[in-house]
Parts: C-alpha cells; structure tokens; sequence
C-alpha cells in the first residue's frame, strides 16, 4: 500500500467513528499530538498530588484524611493508566518523565496555584476536578483507543471527587463566620484559573483545528468553559456563596451565562513557568525522581537475584 | 558506548499487561499495562492500580514482550476465510415457523 492509501483508510476511520488502536497506521502528526496531550495530561495527574498531598497531614478528620488519601492515590493511578496509554505511541515512560523534568512538557498550570488553606481542597475537588471532569468526558470517545479507554477508568473514579469537594464547601459555607469566610476566599482564588483551564479562546488555539478533525477533541475550549460555567453557577447558589466575576449574568437570548473578560496574560504566565508555585512543583517532582533512584535500582537486582535462584533450583531439582 | 539517557532508559522496569477477572465464572479482560521489576511486583502493582474499588477476583500479569499481535495491515486476508461462510450461522437455516421448540 502506497502512503497515499494509508492516509485514506486512516480518514475513512475517523469518519466512521471507528477507533485507532496501536498498530494501525497513523499520520505523523496525529501520534505526535497524542503523544503531547496525553503525556501532558498524565504530567497533570502526577503534579496535581502535589498541592493536595500539603494537606493530608494536616486533614481536619480521620473521614476528611481517609478520603483526600484515596482521592490523590487515585491521580497517582490516572497518571499511570495515562502514561501507558501514551506508551503504546512509542515513547517510554522514562522519556516522558525526563521531559517533564527538563521543563520541555507541561502540564496543567491549575496545578502551579498555591493551597494555602483546607478551604483549598474543598475548592479544587469542586472546581478543579470539575472541569477536568467537564473535559475528560468527551474524551471516553476520542479516537485513538487506549486512551479513550483510560479515560473511561478515570472518568468512573474521578466522580467522587467532585463530590467530595462540593461536601466540603458545603460543610464550610453552612459552618462558622470564619469558616464561610474561608470557603468564599479559596473560591475566589480558584475561581479564574478554573475556567482557564479549558485553555486558550478558540480564535487563538493552535492545535484545535486538527485535534477536532481527527476527532481527539470533540468540543472546543470556549465550549466545554461556558457549560462548566452554566452548571458551576447553579451549584454556588446551593453554596450561597458568590462567584467573584461582576459580569456574571444570565443571557436570555443565547440560553448561557455570560461573564467577564480573562486575564489570559496572567494564564499564559503562568504557563511560562511563572506561577506562583512553578519552581516548586517541579524541584519536588525532580527531588523525588533523583532520590527514588535507587529503590528502581534495588528492585531490578532483586529481580534478577530471585530469577537467578529459581533457576539454579530448577537445575538442582 | 551508550549515553546516559540510552542507560536510563534501559534501566526501566519491564512492562506488564495485566487481565482481570471482574467475578467468578467470567473471563480475564484486558485492563491495562504497568512497569514492574518482575511477576510478583506485578502482581503487587497491579492489585494498586487496577483493583482499588472490588474491580477483581483474579489478576494475570503477562509481560507485554511475551505477547504476540496479529498484523492489523494483514486484516483482510487474515479473515477473510471467514466471511463466506455464513451457513456457520444459525439464521442461515430455513426452517418452517411452526417449529417453536428448537
């Protein structure tokens, strides 16, 4: 078959709705965009333990400890489900980890915000999984097949939580003064850089045009960020607390919320590499690979010393 | 002689697939891949990974080396035997309506 051939059953695939799985032949560009978003995502996953892992020492119950424990255990898993998924397109898991750490891969700038208060993991299990939630789900259908397949893993793990989040504001803004208080500050905090993470308004994202047409993403960001609006709002009601955007208003002829302007010049900032909490995330990712070292060294020659013991019992026998 | 990135490379863990059987009397599915030093550290990590919420009665763990894959560009000759065949098939017999015990 003629490469020309090969790119026609490719479209015709996508067209189809047919799934893309390892072995088939793909375009350059499709198994590099995959490469990028999915590693991309699973960097998310292993970064977002960070600011929450600030907090289980120091949980207000055993109950609250018991389930931030479970919940970032999970990430470490979504990590994992996605690094193997990325794997399958012929990167190894150490290339990707050495990009991450070279600071050549990113990875969700949400992540590089500061959790300064408990009120912080009730915010981010709310909002931050929320819209990883509002984002993930489309892609239980993207084209190319272990990733649709990880993300249906996460997917079902990943609605408690939301919930345990949205338990948490509530506990929060139906508690003390003080403790409303300290619910309203973190959703003031987490509230802009939230819906910053559906990324870029559609007129200045790059690579969205290919990513629809190959069907790795089936709506645009400026999409996914207004319907994670509509349902956010409705669930602040619930909260009593206020969305700290003065814009925020009901538009009756478009059936959406509008709201205010983002600073995207603080989004792409941060993206730089110039977030409050940049550095940081990144020296402890590093200072735990480096420091981990010889745990993978140690299991490998344990390994190989328990396969050289078998087998000089099986010769003996 | 290799850099050190090649080195690290080299260094990692092998890679597992992992199939699960989700209850009794049902199959090993396929439920994803991880990296292990060997069988019983993939055994270990799957039960982590794969099994947190009852997913589980019996893990096998496969290293991916050891599994071989039919050739999807082979597709169409591999089955085609097949598709001509359809007397294979229950619906292919033409039988008379009356008979409701079979």
């Amino acid at each position: 078959m003629t490469v020309h051939s090969f790119q026609e059953k490719f479209d015709e695939k996508i067209d189809r709705e047919d799934t893309i799985e390892p072995r088939d032949w793909m375009p350059d560009d499709y198994r590099k965009t995959l490469i990028r978003q999915i590693s991309q995502h699973a960097h998310s996953e292993i970064v977002g333990m960070l600011p929450e892992g600030n907090w289980i020492t120091r949980a207000p119950s055993l109950r609250r400890k018991a389930v931030l424990l479970a919940k970032v255990q999970d990430e470490g898993g979504h990590g994992l489900y996605l690094y193997s998924a990325a794997e399958t397109l012929g990167i190894t898991r150490d290339e990707m980890l050495e990009q991450l750490h070279s600071g050549k891969a990113k990875y969700s700038s949400i992540f590089n915000y500061p959790t300064t208060t408990w009120a912080d993991m009730g915010a981010i299990g709310w909002l931050v999984d929320g819209a990883a939630i509002m984002n993930q789900v489309p892609l239980c259908r993207t084209s190319y097949g272990p990733y649709a397949r990880a993300m249906v893993r996460v997917c079902k793990e990943e609605s408690f939580h939301q919930r345990q989040g949205f338990e948490i504001m509530l506990t929060l803004a139906k508690g003390t003064e003080e403790q409303k208080k300290m619910a309203q500050d973190a959703l003031d905090r987490w509230w802009w850089p939230s819906i910053m993470m559906f990324g870029p308004p559609d007129a200045e994202s790059p690579n969205s045009e290919s990513s629809m047409r190959w069907r790795i993403k089936r709506f645009s960001n400026d999409e996914l960020r207004q319907k994670f609006i509509d349902v956010t709002v409705e669930q602040t009601k619930i909260l009593g607390l206020t969305l700290p955007d003065k814009d925020l208003k009901w538009n009756e002829a478009r059936g959406h919320y509008d709201y205010g302007a983002i600073n995207w010049e603080e989004f792409w900032n941060v993206v730089k590499g110039n977030g409050p909490c940049n550095k940081e995330r990144l020296e402890t990712r590093r200072k735990a690979w480096e420091e981990g070292a010889w745990v993978r060294e140690a299991a490998l020659a344990n390994a190989k010393k328990r396969a050289e013991r078998k087998n000089k019992e099986a010769s003996a026998a | 002689m290799s850099t050190q990135a090649e080195n690290n490379y080299q260094n990692e863990w092998p890679l597992w697939e992992v199939f699960i059987r989700s209850k009794t009397g049902l199959d090993h599915k396929h439920a994803g891949s991880l990296h292990a030093a060997d069988a019983q550290m993939a055994m270990e990590n799957a039960r982590d990974v794969y099994t947190r919420r009852m997913e589980g009665v019996s893990i096998w763990v496969v290293e991916s080396k050891n599994i071989h894959a039919s050739d999807p560009h082979e597709s169409d000759s591999m089955y085609e035997p097949a598709t001509d065949k359809i007397y294979r098939h229950p619906t292919f017999y033409d039988l008379p309506d009356e008979l409701t015990h079979m």
